[in-house]
């Protein structure tokens, strides 16, 4: 069985029809239970339940205070090659796009790491653009060996592989996947991604799942809201976390809600959702799964990142570049503007300010073998 | 004296704490000395070996028998690793056994955690496995070697108390090793509780590392578990359905 079995299920349902149809009657009834299924998540995320923001966001920081205390787990991303096959009008590293190209060598990773763990940072993000000819998977094992000299934690971020190759990645050292579908929708994923590897959906949405059959520690899915209708989406994110962590349940499941950001070339959002609706999905997910991680990246600006903690966040980046070569000062093109440049010590200091721990350090070396 | 002995250490108190979920890791010396706790368990994912001027052991006071878990492992094999690291890495020869394979309900994996035992207990660690409260498990344990069972309250963080009363107080009638009750308690009165039944000791995080005021809940929890430590020795009366008069009305009988 794969999610896409899942998503079939679904097929025929009118999410937005659903929705309209929720009265504020039923929201009650769900924020007082226990137990929220699928449908009662959906509702959540309905017009109906906007008078309930405060509520929502009440339980939602209670459930995380639970669940995970005050830790915040702080990672940064490291761009190592933004070469591209694909044609994502949304993103600046698409291949059309004339921007400039960068690929790091073995010895330049390594001095990014350096210069990278030099900040305090224990916990990277490994990302690269999908280009197998040029960034190969003997190259990703290579670099994430050298990160993994460097890091307590390497994560991936970069285009889907098979169980097989995970494994080698994971053999190498890394232990957390982090993998967006985009877009839930296979007609608008059809549209956005026409040509390149990226054009199969289904490999992409089955990859989460080879990176748990592969032994991933941890798992992160979501959808890059700004594509398509953000309901559909974060329902389908939802659904998907929760399939993925009742088949796998030692692994620890994550969600991100990204939002998109300007880039290079012209891409223009069919709507993008606001902060108010923002927080109504992630604390109805909250909701949804207590247990779940929930990943928040500096697509958002420090004050709303600041103003979101609370309501459920448990890991966060910082001192971030989204360009490659980005930590030296010299980076390419990055592949979005992002809006909160806070460094390492400064993102420590705002996190205790606010009652928050920030976690360096999580991770087992033990535990990779 | 009533200590509590484990691995040949003599522990005075009965109250052992955690030492993650703080809002800032500065609070734990001040925590500790309210709790007046002789053992406090750390995740071993949070010490970081390669920095150790930054580690959360900083915080921990001299003095403390450190009994570092290892949270994050999915079986045996990682558990066994872990316990390895931690002792070649200057953390002590205890440990606490954690094997979750249950990301929801953070519930331990019983069988890993019997198979991590053995193997650990004969390298010489002094082993104090996580357990869902199973009498077999617990008897397999003892034949293991294990030096006490930590059988769950509730699950992990969920502060909802003794979910699991009847359970612990089998193993605390049948298994002959300090039974120290783990996770879920939420409530100074939940550990008055499971002191009261016999209970060797309260291991507990999330309820005082969460609360507004960590050390006073500290404190809280420290009294919570004398009174009901001491009750226990006291011998707690005996329950009835009717009310027992103090002033019985047949006393003229007797006289």
């Amino acid at each position: 069985m794969s999610f896409i079995e899942v998503m079939d299920q679904w097929k025929t349902f009118d999410i937005e029809g659903y929705c309209e149809s929720v009265t504020t009657g039923r929201i009650g009834r769900i924020l007082g239970s226990a137990a929220v299924s699928p449908l009662d998540f959906l509702a959540l995320l309905s017009n109906a339940a906007d008078g309930c923001v405060e509520q929502m966001a009440q339980r939602a920081s209670r459930l995380t205070r639970n669940q995970f205390g005050n830790a915040i787990v702080l990672f940064t991303p490291m761009y190592i090659s933004n070469y591209c096959e694909n044609v994502c009008p949304y993103c600046s590293f698409a291949c059309h796009n004339d921007i400039s190209r960068s690929h790091l060598e073995l010895f330049e990773i390594e001095a990014e790491a350096i210069r990278i763990a030099a900040t305090g940072m224990r916990n990277v993000l490994l990302l690269t653009g999908e280009s197998p000819s040029k960034v190969t998977i003997e190259y990703l094992e290579k670099s994430v060996r050298i990160l993994r000299n460097h890091f307590s934690s390497v994560a991936i971020e970069i285009y889907p592989l098979s169980v097989n190759d995970y494994d080698r990645l994971i053999a190498a050292g890394a232990d957390m996947l982090t993998l967006y579908q985009e877009t839930y929708n296979q007609p608008r994923y059809a549209k956005l991604h026409s040509r390149g590897p990226k054009s199969d959906y289904r490999f992409r949405i089955d990859a989460p799942e080879r990176g748990c059959m592969a032994g991933m520690h941890a798992v992160t899915v979501g959808a890059l809201h700004g594509l398509y209708n953000w309901r559909y989406d974060a329902f389908f994110t939802a659904l998907h976390a929760a399939y993925l962590q009742r088949k796998y349940p030692s692994v620890e499941l994550s969600v991100s809600f990204p939002r998109l950001r300007p880039q290079a070339g012209n891409f223009t959002s069919p709507g993008l959702l606001s902060d108010r609706q923002f927080v109504r999905m992630m604390t109805a997910f909250r909701i949804f799964m207590p247990s779940a991680g929930i990943t928040l990246s500096t697509r958002e600006s420090a004050q709303f990142r600041m103003s979101i903690l609370p309501l459920g966040i448990t890991r966060i980046s910082a001192g971030v570049s989204v360009s490659v070569g980005g930590h030296g000062g010299n980076g390419s093109t990055p592949q979005f503007e992002i809006a909160d440049e806070r460094n390492a010590p400064e993102m420590c200091s705002d996190l205790l300010a606010a009652g928050f721990q920030p976690v360096m350090h999580d991770w087992n070396r033990a535990l990779t073998g | 004296m009533d200590d509590l002995v484990i691995g040949g250490v003599t522990i005075h108190s009965r109250l052992i704490t955690g030492s993650g979920k703080y809002r800032d890791d500065r609070l734990i010396p001040d925590v500790l000395a309210a709790a007046q706790c002789d053992i406090i368990t750390v995740a071993l994912r949070r010490i970081d070996f390669d920095r150790p001027q930054e580690s959360i052991i900083n915080h921990i006071p001299k003095g403390k028998v450190l009994l570092p878990n290892t949270s994050g492992a999915r079986n045996a094999e990682e558990a066994v690793r872990s316990a390895r690291l931690s002792r070649a890495m200057g953390c002590g020869n205890w440990i606490k056994i954690e094997v979750i394979n249950d990301q929801r309900y953070l519930l331990p994996d019983n069988n890993e955690t019997v198979k991590a035992t053995s193997i650990l207990a004969d390298e010489g660690f002094v082993v104090l496995p996580y357990i869902y409260p199973d009498i077999t498990t617990a008897r397999h344990l003892v034949d293991a070697g294990a030096h006490a069972v930590m059988p769950l309250a509730a699950p992990i963080g969920s502060n909802r108390g003794l979910l699991t009363k009847e359970f612990i107080a089998m193993l605390i009638e049948e298994i002959p090793l300090p039974v120290i009750v783990d996770a879920g308690i939420g409530k100074p009165s939940h550990a008055a509780e499971a002191m009261e039944m016999g209970a060797a000791a309260i291991l507990l995080n999330t309820a005082i590392a969460t609360s507004d005021d960590p050390v006073a809940m500290a404190k809280a929890f420290r009294l919570a578990v004398e009174a009901g430590r001491t009750a226990f020795l006291a011998g707690c009366a005996p329950q009835y359905i009717e009310a027992r008069a103090s002033s019985p009305l047949t006393g003229f009988l007797e006289s």
